[in-house]
């Protein structure tokens, strides 16, 4: 009973240093969880990997650094996804604070498959104004951004000279940390009509369920939970094709966030014993 | 083991130290990196919504003499007069614009999004017995999910007899939401931590592969 008590009040600097060492021991010593694929993930992944060659799809980066760990791999995975399967990408940014880290992903994994910029994939990056660009692009893309990411004018990029609106683009991905994947739903998919997916924080990810269950959403990654599960499903994909696998940042990352959250649920438990407890004795 | 060579990875590998040390108490370093990281914020956001908001769209357009882009400047500008007493009145004008064309806009498309698809997405409709058994379960436990929890929120009544039952009942579907919340909020905090740690073993000391 002691013990439960002693547990129940420890310094929280000592929880930290257990949840710090929770995390580096997986990441140090990988556990290789398998990933088990839920059914949001794989309609992103289905919808994607059934698109015919040279269909166009949209991803906007909606995120910055702040929630890179859990959004980054799904941008990547995604991105490895089209481009393995010779998907054009559009890609654009909505949060100021992201348009970098579009930049350096094109530029990863466009190498990583040989991709021509503009002829496979385009970077439009930031516009200001969420609602009027989303509506913006369901009428004329050029005039939203007359030129890309790097001042070339869009009607001189051969990809883009056939998209001109949402009706050339199979899918628009949102990925966040915040609301904006529910902003392109009330734009793009109740305007338009445009299929919308997310790739979201796993804060957010409980907020966007009721719009995958009425079918606003195709399909969605929750967290780092979300993110290793599609990189789990590329990675397979890689490797049947025979390209090298690429490190599984999300996938080793789950390992650690098992363990935390047995750590955390122990923690839980303790703190109600001692809180009961300590409740019996005052009786 | 293979330090970085890079000195910005050292950079922001000393910074995330920095920001650590709040874990163990508030001191001089952490409030170094937080307030460097509001200042460079700051400096960023207005360099990018000038070349991206300002420039290329009121700027540009006025030096090629198009006239007409004078009224959002003039309406834009009219922020400013907050911090004159005497012109602060002026600042009702663009918020009321803004306020006008905001609500315009958003109101169709946010009760198409978020009320009338979620009413449709709540009805037991006759797919819901269609796919299978456990679609229809889930449709069933969706449906007395809301109907409890407005029942909670109604106020208009004392909760008494039928009423307390389903209020209670609502309760625990609000219960269940929270712990799923909070479930997620652990995941996704104890995910940043991990991709800060993978960025220190990774990138900085080369211990585990790089991110």
């Amino acid at each position: 009973m002691k013990i439960i008590r002693i547990l129940s009040t420890l310094d929280r600097r000592i929880i930290f240093l257990l949840v710090g060492l929770g995390i580096l021991i997986p990441l140090l010593k990988p556990l290789g969880i398998p990933e088990n694929i839920t059914p949001p993930v794989r309609d992103v992944y289905q919808f994607i990997d059934t698109l015919p060659p040279g269909s166009a799809i949209l991803l906007s980066v909606d995120y910055d650094a702040s929630v890179l760990p859990e959004v980054h791999p799904m941008f990547l995975s995604i991105l490895r996804h089209a481009m393995l399967r010779k998907v054009k990408v559009i890609g654009i940014a909505l949060n100021p604070a992201g348009v970098g880290l579009g930049v350096q992903a094109f530029d990863r994994i466009s190498k990583e498959f040989g991709k021509k910029y503009g002829e496979d994939y385009v970077y439009l990056g930031f516009k200001p104004n969420m609602a009027a660009t989303m509506l913006g692009l369901g009428e004329e893309i050029h005039k939203v951004f007359p030129t890309d990411y790097y001042g070339i004018p869009l009607d001189s990029l051969p990809m883009m000279k056939e998209i001109h609106s949402y009706r050339d683009i199979a899918l628009v991905i949102s990925f966040s940390g915040a609301n904006i994947p529910a902003l392109w739903v009330s734009y793009a998919y109740s305007r338009y009509g445009q299929k919308v997916a997310a790739g979201v924080t796993a804060v957010m990810a409980a907020d966007y369920y009721p719009f995958l269950q009425t079918g606003q959403f195709i399909g969605m990654l929750g967290g780092m939970k979300g993110a290793a599960e599609y990189e789990d499903l590329v990675n397979r994909l890689l490797q049947k094709k025979g390209y090298r696998k690429p490190m599984p940042f999300a996938i080793k990352g789950m390992d650690s966030i098992t363990v935390v959250h047995l750590l955390i649920i122990l923690f839980i438990i303790l703190g109600n014993l001692g809180y009961f407890l300590q409740k019996k004795e005052v009786k | 083991m293979h330090l970085a060579a890079d000195p910005w990875v050292w950079v922001a590998a000393i910074l995330t130290l920095f920001i650590f040390t709040f874990l163990y108490k508030d001191n001089p370093l952490y409030k170094f990196a937080e307030h460097l990281l509001v200042g460079v914020s700051a400096g960023y956001y207005l360099a990018i919504y000038w070349h991206n908001g300002v420039k290329p769209n009121i700027i540009d357009h006025l030096g090629q003499g198009q006239l007409i882009y004078l009224i959002p400047l003039i309406l834009g500008l009219m922020f400013f007069t907050i911090f004159i007493p005497k012109t602060s009145y002026m600042i009702r004008w663009p918020i009321a614009f803004l306020l006008g064309a905001g609500s315009g806009l958003s109101i169709p498309a946010t009760f198409q999004a978020n009320i009338a698809e979620q009413i449709k997405g709540t009805m037991l409709q006759p797919l819901s017995f269609y796919y299978s058994n456990a679609a229809l379960i889930n449709a069933i436990i969706l449906f007395v999910g809301v109907l409890t929890v407005l029942t909670y929120f109604f106020f208009s009544k004392e909760h008494k007899g039928a009423l307390y039952t389903t209020a209670r009942i609502g309760i625990i579907f609000l219960m269940i939401g929270f712990g799923a919340s909070f479930g997620y909020t652990v995941m996704a905090r104890v995910s940043l931590l991990i991709g800060r740690l993978q960025f220190l073993l990774g990138n900085w000391l080369g211990i585990i592969p790089s991110w």
